[in-house]
């Protein structure tokens, strides 16, 4: 609860200038955080047992219902804890905010991660920790110029699966080996429907400023920004009961060394190859016309539309909150300042006193607002953000059951020519033609049948996928609802503190 | 056209300037104002027991215009050179909320129709507060006057009141706009000729350095305050259109997501309100109070400007009568004119020190008066704030 929360010890917490660094110093250190609540569905079925047909699930994955609503209330929702972190969003020179490197406060709670009361509880909670300061990048330059230095991301992992050969163990990862990660699974499984959870976006102006050696507070920011995505990206990832067992997450996320992803590239030949599908992708989607012969489906694309509209528009909303409460912290701060100087310039003893008073509430309140600002940022707009990207996955999976869908038809037309070629060769005398008729009769036959075989199969998986879905959207907006609100308590309450105690020194002017 | 019945928000305002409509001898009020496309036509209503006026009770219609004319006849006449002239209501400035109105019906297209209302009325209670502002602030003007033993006796104040008739005849034509011009040189003048020089009295020599740093400090904290309050009103206008998202999305959700979306949209809307509560309150209790100050300050620095040049023409009459004295010619004339002099000067110094001491008075008086409402008001508000929220939460959780 924010209530029960204290406010951030800041004399103990890791509060280094970016210089001092150099030691190897942890930055920042994220809280304990799953911000997708609960427990995977992986409990459902034994762990232990791994599968060794590595290649996709081929298996089937049972979803038990019942086991995930015991995990529902087991687990403790620990999420970033916004309101206690340092706030490192202003850009630009906040008059109240000194040059200090943000500092982030861990509490970890174990407990919470473990709920050892369920035995068939297994669970994964990844700790993101941010190790390598932007100096530190430069540790990594690997020849010459800082254009060629990267940001090291340190992934701890803790589990109690048996998937892993640890309990619990870290790697250095760059962000390109992210979204390697994600790239090699959406080419895994979003041909079968699997709903993958999409990487963060790439932004090269923002690295651009952090690799020049920027070392400003919306260098910071983006880092942090970044930082904390990823974290919920992997978090998504291993919550999905089929991807965490995917050998390339679980090598992500133990193996020492990882090859270079290249093909991650924006420009390099496979990063033009994606462009290229993409826009095929969008042509064929004008183009196929499929028979839908299930409601549900056809019901929840529309729902999915309808969806993915509003929330783009709520996260512009959300967005426009977020900068006009950092405008509102600035101005504060800005008040504060010419109060205090008028203060400083008033010859009515108690009435400086009171003014100068004054303007120490409103830099405590320029504060708060900022504070604030961090909350409707990363509790509220990057949640929106993530599901607006999240749900352009949907679509894809979506769409992918109409490409499996045209492909069982065209199989069909092409069993039909071949029959009409056969049964056209039938009265040519061309025996050994004819034998290849009927073999081919015979493949597009087997094609075809894999073709339902196919499409059946995405359609069931997707229904599973959207349904698991569906239950994980709820549980994500419904707490991140509360902890906003949380939040919002928590500004108020401060509020009501300053103000109460300058009630006072304004009743004392004489 | 919007018109305006006063109602106990005058309250508000007032408190601004204490010590106001005490003498039931003459009493002055805006009841009514109308808006007409860019004028604001201000009912001015006097009641009074004075003999001076024709009638008891009585009410004239006048524009922002005819106060600046009162204003500045009141300041051009020799004998309140002496006196801390009440500072001209500044021109009715519907920029803001025009310009916000414009840019709604621009935007109206990407907005649903609840969305679009609650933005119209939020405009049209902030044109509305505008609105009552510009009516306070001319009212407070008058009443000043009305309070001020010296003031209230003028000829033109009483035309003002009582004139049935318009009185753009006797406003500034072409020439006085001129002279007006002028003016302004003479003042800027003034500035460096006050700031320069070191006054032998004490007392002036002290409000003087006070008054003319305490006018630049105060001035910048009127903007930054300003720039606050309107900060805090587009937070609480983003809280409408999120809310207005919100619902579109819980109209269309059908999963166990639905409540909480409701409840979180309503919840918004509520606090929306709130929030807007607490700018205005911020804009009335701090800004305005700032910004009427620092304007009444630039009136009292006027009075140290005439002292200044009363000085000027002694130390001028003084030379005159040395260089008569010289030429043996007009003596007698320079000396009645340095005498003059003297006694105007003197005149203006005493005056002078009586209206800045109790201007002092009514200053604290009303900033300790306005700090501890906005300090009540906002921990009314931040109270208001947390019984809503943690009565969402509560029904939240329970679901």
């Amino acid at each position: 609860m924010a209530e029960d929360r204290e406010p951030p010890p800041l004399a103990d917490a890791v509060q280094t200038d970016f210089r001092e660094v150099e030691e190897g110093e942890d930055l920042f250190v994220s809280t304990v955080s799953t911000l997708s609540p609960t427990s995977p569905e992986p409990a459902s079925f034994p762990a232990e047992d791994i599968s060794t047909n590595s290649n996709g699930p081929k298996q089937e994955i049972l979803l038990d219902d019942d086991q995930e609503d015991l995990f529902a209330e087991a687990t403790e929702e620990v999420s970033l804890d916004s309101p206690e972190r340092e706030p490192i969003l202003s850009d630009g020179p906040s008059p109240a905010i000194t040059p200090v490197t943000p500092t982030v406060i861990i509490t970890p709670r174990v407990d919470a991660l473990f709920d050892r009361s369920l035995d068939e509880v297994k669970q994964i909670s990844i700790n993101v920790l941010y190790l390598f300061s932007i100096i530190q990048a430069f540790y990594f330059c690997l020849q010459g110029d800082g254009m060629n230095a990267y940001m090291a991301y340190k992934v701890t992992t803790k589990t109690s699966l048996s998937l892993f050969s640890r309990n619990e163990f870290s790697v250095k990862r760059r962000f390109s080996d992210f979204l390697g990660l994600h790239s090699k699974l959406a080419s895994k499984y979003m041909h079968i429907g699997y709903i993958v959870p999409p990487a963060p976006e790439k932004s090269i102006v923002g690295m651009t400023k952090v690799k020049v050696g920027k070392e400003d507070l919306s260098s910071a920011e983006f880092v942090e920004k970044r930082r904390s995505a990823l974290e919920r990206y992997l978090m998504r990832t291993v919550n999905h009961p089929a991807l965490v067992k995917d050998p390339d997450v679980i090598q992500f996320l133990e193996n020492t060394e990882l090859p270079r992803a290249v093909s991650t590239q924006a420009l390099s030949g496979a990063g033009i190859l994606r462009m290229v599908n993409k826009a095929a992708d969008a042509v064929n989607k004008m183009t196929i016309k499929m028979n839908e012969s299930d409601a549900w489906f056809e019901e929840k694309q529309q729902q999915f539309e309808n969806l993915d509209i509003q929330l783009r528009k709520l996260h512009a909303s959300v967005e426009s909150l977020v900068c006009h409460r950092k405008e509102l912290s600035v101005n504060t701060a800005s008040f504060a300042k010419s109060a205090a100087m008028l203060g400083n310039s008033e010859d009515h003893t108690a009435l400086s006193r009171a003014l100068s008073q004054l303007a120490e509430v409103e830099e405590k309140i320029d504060q708060l607002h900022h504070e604030q600002a961090y909350a409707d940022f990363y509790l509220f707009s990057e949640l929106l953000g993530d599901y607006v990207r999240l749900i352009t996955a949907v679509k894809g999976v979506f769409d992918q059951r109409m490409k499996t869908w045209s492909k069982w038809q065209d199989a069909q037309v092409m069993l039909q020519r071949k029959r009409e070629a056969e049964a056209k060769l039938q009265y040519a005398n061309k025996p050994d033609k004819l034998q290849q008729a009927k073999d081919e009769i015979k493949e597009w036959e087997a094609k075809v049948q894999q073709g339902e075989r196919d499409f059946e199969q995405i359609s069931k998986n997707i229904r599973r996928e959207v349904e698991r879905f569906e239950k994980q959207r709820v549980k994500d907006f419904k707490v991140v609802i509360i902890k906003y609100l949380e939040s919002l308590v928590h500004t108020q309450q401060q509020l009501i503190k300053y103000w109460e105690a300058f009630l006072p020194e304004a009743k004392a002017i004489a | 056209m919007t018109s305006l019945s006063q109602d106990c928000d005058k309250e508000k305002l007032r408190s601004v300037s204490v010590d106001l409509n005490n003498d039931s001898s003459l009493l002055i009020d805006i009841p009514d104002a109308l808006c007409e496309r860019d004028k604001v036509k201000f009912t001015v209503h006097t009641k009074t027991t004075l003999n001076s006026f024709q009638k008891p009770d009585f009410s004239v219609s006048r524009q922002h215009e005819d106060f600046i004319w009162l204003h500045d006849t009141l300041v051009e006449t020799e004998e309140y050179a002496g006196l801390i002239i009440p500072p001209a209501p500044p021109k009715p400035d519907f920029e803001s909320p025009r310009e916000k109105m414009h840019k709604l019906g621009e935007g109206e297209a990407t907005m649903t129709k609840e969305e679009y209302t609650k933005m119209k009325q939020e405009l049209e209670a902030e044109y509305l507060a505008v609105f009552k502002k510009t009516v306070q602030v001319h009212e407070i003007f008058l009443q000043r006057l009305s309070s001020h033993p010296n003031l209230s006796k003028d000829r033109n104040f009483q035309i003002f009141l009582e004139y049935d008739q318009d009185l753009s005849v006797r406003r500034k034509n072409a020439k006085e706009m001129f002279g007006g011009f002028f003016k302004n040189m003479v003042k800027s003048a003034d500035e460096v000729l006050i700031s320069g020089i070191k006054d032998v009295d004490e007392f002036f020599e002290q409000e003087k350095t006070f008054l003319l740093d305490y006018f630049s400090k105060i001035k910048d904290s009127t903007a930054k305050a300003e720039k606050m309050t309107r900060s805090h009103k587009n937070v609480a206008d983003d809280y409408i259109h999120i809310s207005a998202t919100l619902n579109s999305i819980a109209a269309d959700d059908n999963t166990a997501l639905k409540q909480h979306l409701e409840k979180f949209a309503e919840l918004l809307e509520k606090l929306r309100k709130v929030e807007g509560r607490v700018a205005s309150d911020q804009e009335l209790k701090l800004t305005e109070l700032l910004r009427y100050y620092m304007r009444d300050i630039q009136a009292a620095k006027d009075l140290l400007y005439r002292r200044a040049r009363a000085l000027a023409d002694y130390e001028n009459s003084n030379k005159a009568l040395d260089k008569a004295r010289l030429k043996s010619k007009d003596v007698a004339q320079a000396e009645e004119n340095q005498k003059q002099c003297l006694l105007k000067f003197d005149k203006l110094s005493e005056s002078g020190k009586k209206e800045l001491t109790s201007f002092k008075g009514r200053r604290v008086v009303a900033f300790r008066k306005n700090l501890i409402e906005m300090a009540e008001l906002e921990i009314k508000h931040a109270k208001n704030s947390i019984s809503l929220l943690q009565g969402c939460i509560e029904l939240l959780k329970v679901n």
